[in-house]
């Protein structure tokens, strides 16, 4: 079929108090190609998103879709055109079944009686979703589908409803490698079908693998277009920052110490069973596997934060007995978990509020805050880690997922932990925030400090880890040293092989 | 000029952040405006008396809210405690003003603890919504208040009963100044306090704080208790001011209290707020409320036109928000 420009952009440009978010940006999107959207967080991406799902209005320039020129109203206006803007929160009903929601607002009847027919709706929810090969049960409810499922049941109901253009906002975040390939199934069957993708996304080699063509946004400029045959990651990663980024891990060696934390035979049913390994000190031990293997849960439980079946955590070769968040956090214990916004920071409180947050307790003179020790170690941490904040006051939401990533690591600093216990330490955040995450790592075992990481992200694991403790559905399938381990061998331990699921890793 | 720009731009940000204020001192005008006697100090202290009740209640209230919770339960832990209080003093005929001030402090205490702790349990450990275990131990308080008394009133009460409702010291009722030392302790224990950063800590997100060592099921259990306690000592401050216990007592008054915290918030989402804005929450009610009353409006109309006023009043504060 004949690729023709389903919307072409013209000149546009938008701006919000304080920040040129776009600037005299002109791109086209074709039909029946694959085109993603690269840049760092605030390099304009999401902006221009929005100003063709219709939540944003443009300050200048043109948008010409199919041949005419246009105004794209509103949400609604841009969906009549048949733009449809998959995002991370996906828009489905979660307590609607399938087809209940892929036929929702032209829910068949029987003649012009307000009741529903069921049978004509079951036969359309699978006429939806044929042609995409989806074999997804119509009348199973949302929230019992896997992330992955309810991303394609969203995909197929924007398509159903003539969908020409469909634009995926970082689809993958939440997908396991397995069904971030069904997930490219489905989209290479869009193309097929001549519908036009919009593929936003922070990670390379996916890019990579799935677009046809590529566009760099930086600062609000578009920097290039190029064709994904011409392009590898470093060009990418060098067009996104502007500069070659050399050793973006830094790593260094350095002495490692004794066994500060060991954990033996670790079991919480049924996510892991009889996990074991040690953590030294000056160490920043990684783990990895399979998105699903246990690796979140097992150092939940190493710091208290979900009770265990069984298993002892041991620290300077003590006992804890029954471990708590509480205990954690006394004995010198941090921990970053995976989301921060659901589960790390309190949005609407200031930068100071969530840095002391944990050490209020400890820092407090016979129960009143201790107002002053506050000030001093939010202004003290902001410096140190290059918190870019207006001020300690500051609600942490207005903040760049970097920013806040940096706060909840700042606020086990002003705790004075001396283990930190980090799941997914770098996911959403941009080449340079990410940079200068791996300095504060390299730092902070450098001044006696040691991590346990947990990250989905192979190159991050091989340049960090000193040692890889591999999780393969919930126990230890093996422990590397630095200077044997590769993607292939963190692979081999990592897939299941005896089991006939077939397993990709990222 | 650009100094001019700031200025301008100031003001805009003071008129917003302090919107409560604003619509304080409007509303004080027009009252004013139309019934001179508003601003006689016997009309403003009687204000202040009307509002006593509510602004007890609200006090706890705010504990509640600002930890992301509701309490349904304190009109009824109110009327349940003017009973138990009424109840015990009744036989008493030459019981002397310190005592009755004991009695009433320690019946509002154990009448308010326990009703809060069977909130705190239910919603803290057995993780009941917040909704529906307050509204469940608002039925049993009402429905004991009316047992023990078979929907009667207890009167015939002895004259020192009287004093913490009715009393002076100087020229300031007792009750406001009961008042005013319950808003300044509740406002150091939210300021100043780790006990009242946890509450808002709790009710901005609770997996943080959970994250962070905090026992937020601890937390939740004492916010619910300071309400009980607080909303058990209001009843008995308004038995003491009626000099009757009354089964029907403090009928509606939960629904005055979250008015007042909502409308100093802006809304009832946890982590936001405090007695500061709880406090321009309920001077407005009672400036309406006694405005109304001067103007001579029915007490039906009265109520239509506090709804009105508190949904204006959330409106503009909505708008604050999204611009």
């Amino acid at each position: 079929m004949e690729k023709k420009p389903i919307i072409e952009l013209k000149d546009i440009s938008k701006a919000f108090p304080g920040v040129q978010a776009l600037d005299n940006v002109s791109l086209s999107f074709n039909s029946g190609e694959i085109h993603a959207l690269i840049g760092e967080n605030g390099a304009g991406k999401s902006t221009l998103i929005k100003i063709m799902g219709g939540v944003y209005q443009r300050d200048s320039g043109e948008i010409v879709f199919d041949g005419a020129q246009t105004e794209i109203e509103d949400v609604t206006h841009a969906q009549d055109m048949g733009i449809s803007v998959i995002h991370q929160e996906l828009s489905l009903i979660p307590d609607l079944t399938v087809m209940e929601n892929l036929c929702l607002g032209i829910e068949p009847r029987f003649g012009i009686s307000p009741f529903i027919d069921k049978k004509t709706m079951y036969t359309h929810a699978l006429e939806i979703m044929e042609p995409l090969g989806l074999e997804i049960n119509p009348k199973v409810i949302i929230r019992d589908l896997k992330t992955a499922d309810k991303q394609m049941v969203e995909i197929a109901r924007s398509v159903s409803r003539n969908a020409s253009l469909v634009i995926m906002d970082e689809p993958t975040s939440s997908l396991s490698s397995r069904e971030v390939e069904t997930l490219f199934e489905i989209i290479r069957k869009l193309k097929k079908n001549n519908v036009g993708v919009i593929y936003v996304s922070h990670i390379l080699s996916e890019v990579l693998s799935i677009s046809d063509r590529i566009t760099v946004l930086r600062d609000g400029s578009l920097i290039r277009t190029l064709n994904t045959k011409e392009a590898d990651e470093k060009l990418l990663v060098k067009s996104m920052v502007g500069r070659e980024i050399k050793d973006y891990f830094n790593k260094k060696e350095k002495e490692i110490g004794d066994v500060i934390l060991e954990v033996q035979n670790l079991t919480r049913e049924p996510y892991f069973s009889n996990v074991s390994f040690d953590l030294r000190q000056g160490e920043i031990l990684g783990i990895s596997g399979l998105v699903g293997a246990g690796r979140t849960e097992i150092i939940r439980g190493i710091f208290g934060a979900d009770e265990l079946d069984s298993g002892e955590v041991f620290l300077n070769g003590e006992k804890i007995d029954v471990p708590s968040s509480r205990k954690a956090i006394g004995l010198g214990i941090g921990f970053v978990p995976e989301d921060r916004k659901l589960e790390g920071l309190m949005l609407e409180a200031s930068v100071r509020h969530n840095v002391s947050l944990p050490s209020l307790k400890a820092r407090a003179k016979r129960g009143f805050l201790n107002h002053k020790w506050e000030y001093d170690a939010s202004s003290e941490f902001i410096k140190k880690l290059r918190i870019v904040t207006p001020s300690q006051t500051t609600p942490t939401k207005t903040l760049s997922g970097g920013n806040q990533q940096k706060i909840v690591v700042a606020k086990w600093f002003a705790a004075n932990s001396n283990i930190l216990l980090l799941d997914e330490p770098t996911r959403g955040i941009d080449v340079n925030a990410k940079s200068e995450m791996y300095t504060l790592m390299n730092n902070y075992v450098k001044n006696g400090g040691s991590i346990i990481m947990v990250s989905s992200d192979l190159p991050e694991i091989l340049g960090m880890a000193d040692r890889i403790v591999v999780i393969r559905q919930g126990q230890v399938s093996g422990i590397l040293d630095r200077k044997d381990a590769t993607e292939e061998k963190i692979m081999t331990f990592a897939s299941t092989i005896k089991n006939k699921k077939r397993e990709v890793m990222p | 000029m650009r100094e001019q720009k700031t200025y301008l731009d100031k003001m805009k940000k003071l008129l917003k952040d302090q919107t409560l204020i604003f619509i304080l001192v409007g509303l004080c005008l027009v009252v004013y405006s139309v019934s001179p006697v508003f601003l006689t100090p016997r009309n403003l202290i009687n204000v202040l008396i009307q509002i006593s009740i509510n602004a007890l209640i609200a006090t706890g209230m705010t504990f509640v809210i600002i930890s992301g919770g509701i309490d349904l339960s304190v009109g009824s832990v109110a009327a349940l405690c003017g009973i138990v209080v009424t109840a015990v003093i009744l036989p008493y005929t030459e019981i002397s003003t310190t005592m009755v001030v004991v009695v009433i402090v320690l019946l509002s205490i154990v009448v308010g603890s326990i009703i809060g702790s069977l909130n705190g349990y239910a919603i803290s450990r057995l993780r009941v919504p917040a909704f529906v275990a307050t509204l469940a131990t608002m039925n049993i308080a009402r429905g004991l208040a009316y047992v023990y008394t078979q929907s009667r009133s207890i009167y015939g009460l002895p004259d020192t009963f009287s004093w913490i409702g009715q009393g002076y010291l100087g020229f300031v009722p007792v009750i406001v100044l009961i008042v005013v030392l319950v808003l300044t302790a509740a406002h150091i224990i939210l300021s100043q306090t780790v006990f009242g950063r946890h509450v808002y800590a709790v009710g901005s997100n609770e997996d943080v704080a959970k994250l962070c060592g905090i026992n937020v099921a601890n937390v939740k259990m004492r916010v619910y208790i300071i309400s009980g306690i607080l909303s058990a000592f209001a009843g008995a401050c308004l038995a003491s001011r009626l000099i009757t216990g009354q089964p029907t007592a403090a009928t509606g008054y939960e629904l005055n209290a979250i008015a007042a915290v909502a409308l100093g918030v802006g809304g009832m989402e946890g982590g936001k707020g405090g007695i500061g804005k709880t406090i321009q929450g309920i001077l407005i009610i009672g400036v309406i409320n006694n405005g109304l009353n001067l103007m001579k409006v029915s007490s039906y109309w009265q109520i239509i036109a506090m709804g009105v006023i508190i949904l204006a009043a959330l409106i503009i504060g909505q708008y604050n928000k999204e611009n």
